[in-house]
């Protein structure tokens, strides 16, 4: 009896121990899920080059469905793991009311601003990026028709889209974009065949260069206009590969960036918090030149986007924020 | 609105109608008979990650196709089991079905390709890809029938003309064919089939072996024949329910059930491409209301709005042998 009750003991012990020993870094993918080959894959590809570097071992967890956000997050924070990264604009609910629970635990989210002090919000200026990539599809366009395909309905996709018209009408002010979105609820970032038909619908319409940012719906989206023979024009990830020579570029994003910064910050015992704003002047955006889409990409246009990178680093294009007063000057 | 608009808006109608059609058609076969299935959902889901699945591991889209129905059709076995010969609750049985459809696809795809339950992405003769049909592009610049032709009636994938032509033969089948007699007096009267000496049990699973092969078409149809090309989680995405209400909406018959389906991929189809309509500067209907058209339509079709509609008789009730 004696010794069961000291080897309880000792386990209770132990268990108490692991509860408050600080555990590796944790992850939370959106509900697009973690292999979308966009925005959720750009962070599971930072964390697996933070995995690969320092050899530490990280928790991760595919949201399947609304209600596990916040039951998600206390369950890293409970377990000791610092930091817990999350990707995506929709936790910022969750975190608010997780964050303070927590005080000794550092968050990193991503794609939104969650004002607590242990919060690192990371954000991006998806409208230079997209800018970018609107002036490749103004000159590669022949129609001067040109697509955009959104994911779910919210400012962030808008700022997407006010960025692209913005450097299409700057390329060329007669070209024309269609805008769709493909639903107002999160599983227009899971909806392939809609995708799909929205696209077919804004090539009959002429559209020959089609622009998404939808996560994975747009796995759709490029398969549409590949069969079409028309160029497409990846998001968040290098999605080049995905039709090699119907991919025109993508707009990268990078989330791997964050991600790893956020791991490594948080291991490292420098992590800071508040705002952390990613855009061309420090590589957070860019676009994708690679050998898949080099022959798409002729000397000319990539004058025209280095300049133009150049430009706005040096703060002589200004590139409109949609999110800044929720209205765009093009649209 | 333009004539081209309007066959744009037909084209994508009918791709987006295919997996209903095909679908409520595997229901009137089981429901003719008396079996409720609420499975179709379920079978559907399953049918496009196996034909999703067996595309990506063969290369070969007929493959895919076999695989796709041969699970739907042991789902239904599955469905008939629990239904025929155990004289369980159709819909708890068809309920079921779908949930063990909606667990497996992500854990099995999970095992077989590691990408969170997706299908790799199918390529080249993995999918289905569209047909031109005879004469497209020569008849292509007569009036009127020409663009209907060349831009509406070809240019579809093979799993869009089987969809169009199980129509006549569902007909045809149904109310051309001993079998189909019977298949229809089993749903309605089985003791009187049962006094004719014919197998009510045997009658009621070829039903539901039917079902099952065209509900697996419909499955094949979302993860080959679209630009989805692949599997990815839940991408039935409530068809299956939809096709359950074109049934009724159809009365059961199988040429109804061809204008229901179209109707309901009318409805998505105007969801899709128009998103925010402007009612004669008047107001303007949000793209919300536009996406939940479909819905909308199903709600008022099972309120009843339609007329009476009713279920073969015997619809839901095990077959008990007289002592």
């Amino acid at each position: 009896m004696k010794t069961f009750k000291s080897w309880f003991l000792a386990a209770a012990g132990l268990s108490l121990a692991t509860a408050v020993q600080a555990q590796g870094p944790a992850i939370i993918y959106d509900v697009g899920g973690k292999f979308d080959k966009s925005f959720n894959e750009a962070a599971y590809n930072g964390a697996e080059k933070f995995k690969a570097e320092t050899g530490i071992e990280y928790r991760e967890f595919e949201m399947q469905s609304e209600a596990q956000r916040e039951q998600a997050l206390r369950r890293f924070a409970r377990a000791g793991h610092n930091p817990v990264v999350m990707t995506g604009f929709a936790f910022a609910t969750a975190l608010e009311a997780v964050a303070p629970d927590f005080p000794d635990t550092n968050f990193a989210i991503i794609d939104m601003v969650v004002d607590q002090p242990n919060v690192r919000s990371v954000v991006f200026k998806e409208q230079e990026g997209s800018y970018l990539v609107g002036i490749l599809a103004a000159m590669a366009s022949k129609s001067n028709k040109i697509g955009f395909v959104g994911g779910m309905d919210i400012p962030l996709i808008r700022r997407f889209a006010c960025g692209f018209v913005q450097g299409v009408k700057a390329t060329n002010p007669d070209a024309e974009v269609f805008q769709n979105m493909t639903g107002t609820t999160a599983s227009a970032w899971n909806d392939p065949v809609r995708g799909g038909e929205l696209t077919m619908a804004q090539i009959n319409q002429g559209a020959d260069v089609i622009y998404h940012a939808a996560g994975g719906t747009g796995r759709g989206v490029l398969q549409a206009a590949a069969d079409a023979g028309v160029l497409g024009i990846g998001v968040d990830s290098n999605q080049n590969h995905l039709h090699p020579g119907s991919v025109l570029t993508s707009m990268l994003k990078r989330v791997d960036v964050a991600v790893y910064n956020a791991f490594k910050d948080g291991t490292d015992g420098d992590f800071t918090t508040g705002f952390s704003v990613l855009g061309l002047d420090n590589d957070g955006v860019g676009y994708a030149l690679d050998e898949n889409n080099a022959d798409l990409v002729t000397d000319d246009m990539r004058m025209a986007v280095d300049s133009a990178a150049e430009q706005i680093i040096a703060g002589k294009i200004a590139v409109h924020d949609y999110m800044s007063d929720e209205s765009c000057p093009v649209m | 609105m333009t004539f081209e608009v309007i066959l744009q808006l037909f084209d994508s109608s009918l791709r987006l109608a295919t997996p209903f059609l095909l679908a409520c058609l595997a229901g009137l076969f089981s429901e003719r008979a008396g079996i409720f299935d609420i499975g179709l959902e379920g079978k559907m889901l399953a049918g496009a990650f196996c034909a999703a699945a067996m595309a990506a591991i063969s290369g070969s889209a007929w493959i895919g196709l076999m695989a796709g129905m041969g699970i739907s059709v042991l789902l239904s076995a599955l469905h008939g089991l629990a239904s025929i010969t155990l004289r369980g609750n159709q819909l708890i049985s068809g309920v079921a079905i779908n949930f063990l459809a909606s667990g497996l696809t992500v854990l099995v795809g999970q095992n077989l390709f590691r990408l969170g339950g997706q299908t790799p992405q199918l390529k080249g003769n993995a999918r289905f890809s569209e047909i031109t049909l005879p004469f497209a592009d020569t008849l292509r610049d007569v009036p009127l029938i020409g663009p209907v032709y060349h831009d509406l009636i070809s240019g579809h994938n093979i799993l869009v003309y089987i969809g169009l032509a199980a129509v006549p033969l569902t007909w045809w089948v149904l109310f051309r064919t001993r079998f189909g007699l019977r298949l229809r007096a089993v749903g309605e009267n089985p003791g009187a089939v049962d006094t004719a000496g014919v197998s009510v049990v045997r009658l009621r699973y070829e039903a539901v072996i039917l079902c099952g092969i065209l509900c697996g078409i419909a499955g094949a149809y979302l993860s080959l024949g679209t630009s989805a090309a692949g599997f990815v989680r839940e991408m039935s995405a409530g068809k299956g329910f939809i096709a359950l209400a074109a049934l009724i909406f159809a009365k059961w018959q199988p040429l109804n059930a061809l204008y229901a389906c179209l109707l309901f991929g009318f409805l998505e189809a105007i969801g899709t491409k128009y998103q925010n309509v402007d009612v004669w500067g008047l107001f303007i209907l949000p793209v919300q209301f536009m996406q939940a058209l479909p819905y909308i339509l199903t709600v008022v079709i099972l309120a009843g709005f339609v007329g009476k509609a009713i279920p073969p008789k015997a619809g839901g009730q095990p077959y008990v042998k007289e002592e």
